[in-house]
């Protein structure tokens, strides 16, 4: 390692960019091959069954679709915030509040029907999400509270929060006493976006989502400001852009984003609210930000690929009966891959030739794999 | 080992909303061998608890019906959204029929049954099929080998007093903490149980803390409705008594260890695809019990005294042959009001949805 | 109350805090440096099911506790690797750790479920535990006293010694660190190593002392626990053992009032609880120190030589 040299480059790399998550997934399809054919699992057919199977399946695809939406919309959120250096790592708790303040409404018109319940669901799912962000807002404006560690907080405290109104007082009269809400009214229910598939309107929405904040990213004076003063908070200041009321922007906008991904999965696949409702998807989001750089755009094909481990993870075990944790360590080994390939497009590697850089981040894992490595990466290709 | 004929029906109650309908008797073809059977699995195969015990049952399954049935199973689904993929996924993948084992999964079950009306759904512990003709539910009267452990506990108990370490307070938990007391209650009147609700179906350090708790307060006699083993240790480590969940947990407190509920989900498992195989299959809604060899107690600990085996024994005796049923009136509440009268028995479809405690309960 | 039953609380209490402690300080470091991991949850699942596999394999929990560092370290220096030297994002990988940590562990773990080992029990002869206030003192498993004695030496550790100085340094400015001469990256891959150990050990206790036992999420979050008792302690050992106590303290008073009958609170509010005390601690030392916490300035940033 002692032989290879970072330099910084002086603009990101674009073709780096589009490069180093191909390295990143082709490193993982070698060494989890390598490692889990050493582990006795059939090695090949664990990538083939995780990652590529599920692709040449059209319900497979629906089924990518609905788990990435609500990634891809807490996602953008998050990364409007990280982009100006705001480390909002509560959307799991504020995915729960906005999925919370929209059960709140449907609970109060389960016996009222109008094309209007739905929004005002969807609205009051943002404003909840919104409110339980405004807490590490207000802490960090007023106070100077770190907010990686008051929004992480209170992702505990939300789920608690839950389990008393699942518990107690939303429960369900006529749920036999199990802990959780009646269903929703098919007016309180998301109506699919095309009929006859899984494709509900959070799709659609968050894609929407996506390519709404990439333009306000790239093209005007708010994600400029987003964007400088994340840059450089002190050039902020005097263009006048207040660091506060950034904090405030960036929380609002997670805060919102999450609390409506909330609110888009309760009134669409889980129909009802429920204590298992929250499965992570706040942190799960932080990686889909990172992996999509941040970038809307490649937030939208991070949160399918994350979706595809999930999913591709399942089939593998009826198919090869590969145990879920399996399926849980390739996805960390494709997160520390991508994580550790994201410093080619930032830096560029010196005197080594592109055969050693491209082996420096796992430099641990040797080059033995790489004519077993050749099969499944054209597969992707 | 394993019965196909006739199993007992719940009598649906129209209360209940039970929509199991009676098929007619329509001679079917059998599923062509083999019957493709996948399960869905709440936890990770390896709790030792629930999950671990469905699984065994899936490879008696295997065991017995040998190249006749093929299964899958998919472990660590969270019940919601994720559930219901993963069902629909193994309908596609044309499974004849697919058992989902967690009281989360009914509603993704009942969507993707009313889209796969080719494919088999059996639900365990639900209370609703939605109406689907092609989803069956299961449960266990675990509460049945809960009246043995209180025989067990009343017995041998010197302080009259047991710990309760239970997971959170549904029908299902709520039933087997009365069917302790009252059969505890049956050998020692003043017998008394206190429950500690430690909010977790599954958090050993507490479980274990919970059961320390109890311990160190008075309690001679340790049971549990949660799924890791970690009472049974904190009842080793103080010379108490404890009973194993799910499975035989005698490795875990081999001084402690009484005898154990063990689910026993294979002759089910196996009774429902062999009807497969004879095309004999029908949606059904049943809550099996010692009789047909769903509930069974582990061996009894050999530090039991003989009389108190003997009392043990007689009620999984009676329990089979019909003849003991614990929620006999007359059954007094935590108030001590006469809940159920002398003579009558609480209706199934009233345990189902119990929410009170029989007196002596302390929660 | 009788004697017996206030032993039988502390013993308790010490036993739920020790294992919060020990991954505590060891967070504690890391963060002092400047570094944030969370990963502690995937660390201490790894240091729980190889503490576990070499203590029934060989029969040795001694042996299996130190086995347990070693493989917490070997994931903690994977995300030093990505953190330090390619310098990826701290709170991403620390998720990605725990994502690791968990289907490593459960990997490892398959083959050990469903089998109990000797624990790390108490060391001292029966002799000196024959009255309840001999056994609050020498009945414990020899990590309780690892986990105070640590408590110290980090205090020293931090405070007093040229190396804890350095490291202090490191933590409040990398770039003014790095002109004096200190070697950054060095001084922050210890932490980590350092961090990955003291979970690791963390973990064993579950598995080798509290619960002896290997099953699946055997730590059950309390990893993330650890993680937030930092911030409470406000980056202080002192108040790290104070919180971990505390923290042990409240959960088994939960517990023994249940067992003796009383519901006070909401179950949902105590479990809330040192979420919402940690808050209120960073929000009230922020307030009394306008605008900053004790907390290291450059948590979570990476650095890099400007050279």
């Amino acid at each position: 390692m002692t032989l290879l040299k970072l330099e910084p480059r002086r603009e990101q790399s674009r073709g780096m960019m589009l490069a180093a998550p191909v390295i990143a997934v082709g490193l993982t399809l070698v060494v989890g091959a390598i490692v889990f054919t050493l582990l006795g699992h059939n090695g090949l057919a664990a990538i083939y069954e995780i990652f590529i199977r599920p692709l040449f399946n059209p319900y497979r695809w629906q089924d990518l679709l609905v788990k990435a939406a609500p990634l891809a919309i807490i996602a953008v959120g998050l990364a409007i915030g990280f982009r100006a250096n705001v480390w909002n790592i509560g959307g799991e708790g504020q995915y729960i509040l906005g999925g919370l303040a929209g059960t709140g409404i449907a609970l109060l018109t389960l016996d009222m029907s109008g094309g209007w319940i739905l929004p005002v669901m969807l609205v009051c799912g943002i404003l909840g999400g919104m409110a339980w962000a405004a807490i590490p807002a207000a802490l960090k404006t007023t106070l100077g509270v770190n907010e990686i560690l008051s929004s992480l907080m209170l992702n505990y405290v939300a789920i608690q929060l839950l389990y008393y109104l699942m518990r107690g007082p939303w429960k369900d009269p006529m749920g036999f006493n199990f802990p959780q809400t009646a269903m929703f009214s098919a007016d309180q229910t998301l109506p699919y976006a095309i009929p006859g598939t899984l494709i509900h309107l959070g799709i659609p929405i968050a894609i929407a989502i996506a390519l709404t904040a990439f333009g306000v990213m790239t093209r005007t004076i708010t994600g400029f400001q987003v964007r400088v003063v994340g840059l450089a908070p002190k050039a902020a200041a005097y263009g006048g852009f207040g660091a506060a009321s950034t904090v405030w922007l960036a929380l609002m906008v997670g805060g919102g984003l999450a609390g409506l991904a909330g609110i888009l999965e309760a009134a669409g696949p889980f129909g009802q609210m429920v204590p298992q409702f929250p499965t992570g998807y706040g942190y799960t989001a932080i990686i889909v930000a990172f992996l999509g750089r941040l970038n809307p755009l490649g937030i939208l094909a991070a949160a399918l690929v994350l979706a595809l481990t999930y999913v591709g993870g399942e089939s593998a075990q009826t198919t090869i009966g590969l145990p879920s944790a399996a399926a849980g360590v390739f996805q960390a080994m494709m997160l520390f891959f991508l994580l550790a390939t994201d410093i080619l497009v930032r830096y560029r590697i010196v005197s080594g030739s592109p055969a050693t850089a491209r082996t420096a981040p796992a430099s641990e894992t040797g080059t033995a794999g790489s004519s077993e490595a050749a099969k499944p990466k054209t597969v992707t290709a | 080992m394993f019965e196909t004929s006739r199993r007992k029906l719940l009598t649906a109650s129209a209360a209940m909303a039970f929509a199991v309908s009676s098929l007619p008797a329509v001679a079917q073809e059998g599923v062509e061998p083999p019957v493709k059977a996948a399960f869905v699995y709440v936890g990770p195969v390896g709790d030792f608890g629930w999950t671990y015990a469905h699984d065994q049952g899936r490879k008696c399954l295997e065991e017995n019906l040998g190249d006749k049935v093929e299964t899958s199973y998919v472990e660590n689904v969270a019940e919601g959204p994720d559930a219901e993929r993963v069902i629909r996924q193994l309908a596609q993948e044309d499974n004849d029929i697919v058992f989902t084992t967690s009281f989360g999964f009914m509603n993704p079950t009942i969507k993707v049954a009313k889209q796969f009306p080719d494919v088999k759904f059996e639900h365990a512990t639900g209370y609703t099929t939605g109406g689907n003709e092609n989803m069956g539910l299961y449960n266990s009267k675990f509460y049945q080998g809960r009246a043995v452990l209180g025989t067990i506990a009343g017995m041998m108990s010197e302080s009259g007093k047991a710990g309760y370490v239970a997971s959170f307070p549904i029908p299902e938990v709520v039933m087997g903490i009365n069917a302790f007391q009252l059969a505890a209650q049956k050998v020692n009147p003043d017998f008394e149980t206190q429950v500690v609700w430690v909010n977790s179906w599954y958090d050993p350090a507490k479980e274990a803390d919970a059961a320390k708790a109890l311990l160190s307060q008075g309690a001679d006699v340790i049971t549990q409705h949660t799924d890791s083993p970690a009472p049974l240790q904190a009842a080793e480590e103080a010379g108490a008594i404890a009973f194993g969940q799910a499975w035989d947990m005698t490795s875990f407190a081999p001084n402690a260890h009484m005898t154990a509920i063990v689910d026993q989900w294979c002759p089910y498992y196996t009774s429902r695809v062999q009807a497969l195989l004879d095309g004999t299959w029908e949606a059904d809604n049943v809550w099996l019990g010692m009789a047909e060899g769903e509930v069974e107690m582990a061996p009894f600990n050999d530090a039991m005294p003989e009389d108190v085996k003997e009392a043990a024994q007689k009620i999984v005796d009676e329990t089979k042959a019909g003849e003991y049923e614990i929620f006999t009136g007359p059954i007094t509440d935590q108030s001590g009001e006469v809940r159920i009268p002398e003579g009558e028995v609480i209706p199934e479809s009233d345990l189902l949805q119990m929410d009170w405690y029989v007196e002596g309960v302390q929660s | 109350m009788s004697l017996d039953l206030l032993v039988a609380i502390l013993m308790t209490v010490a036993g739920a805090a020790t294992p919060l402690l020990i991954a505590g300080l060891g967070e504690l470091v890391v963060e002092k440096s400047g570094v944030l991991n969370l990963g502690v949850e995937g660390m201490m699942l790894i240091g729980a099911v190889t503490g576990f596999a070499v203590g029934t394999t060989t029969g040795l929990p001694v042996l299996g506790a130190v086995v347990a560092m070693f493989a917490a370290a070997l994931a903690a220096a994977i995300f030093a690797v990505l953190t330090l030297t390619l310098m990826a994002n701290q709170v991403a990988t620390g998720l990605a750790l725990t994502i690791f940590g968990t289907g490593v562990s459960a990997l490892i773990g398959a083959p050990f479920v469903g089998i109990t080992t000797n624990t790390l029990g108490p060391i001292f002869p029966d002799a000196l535990t024959s009255s309840p206030l001999l056994r609050l003192v020498f009945g414990h498993s020899p990590l309780v006293y690892i986990g105070l004695a640590l408590t110290f030496g980090v205090a020293w550790f931090l405070n007093r010694s040229r190396a804890g100085l350095i490291l202090r340094a490191v933590g409040e400015s990398d770039s003014a660190a790095h002109a004096i001469g200190y070697p950054v990256l060095k001084v922050r891959y210890l932490a980590v190593l350092f961090g990955g150990a003291m979970a690791g050990l963390a973990g064993s206790y579950y598995s080798l002392v509290l619960t002896p036992m290997w099953a699946e999420r055997l730590t059950a979050g309390r990893g993330w626990i650890a993680i937030a008792l930092v911030v409470f302690a406000s980056w202080k050992p002192g108040r790290m053992l104070l919180g971990a106590y505390l923290f042990g303290l409240v959960i088994t008073m939960e517990l023994q009032a249940k067992a003796a009958g009383f519901n006070m609170f909401a179950p949902e509010f105590l479990a809330s609880l040192p979420y919402i005390a940690t808050i209120a601690v960073l929000a009230i030392i922020s307030a009394a120190k306008r605008g900053g916490t004790n907390a290291p300035a450059c948590l979570g940033k990476p650095f890099r030589a400007a050279t």
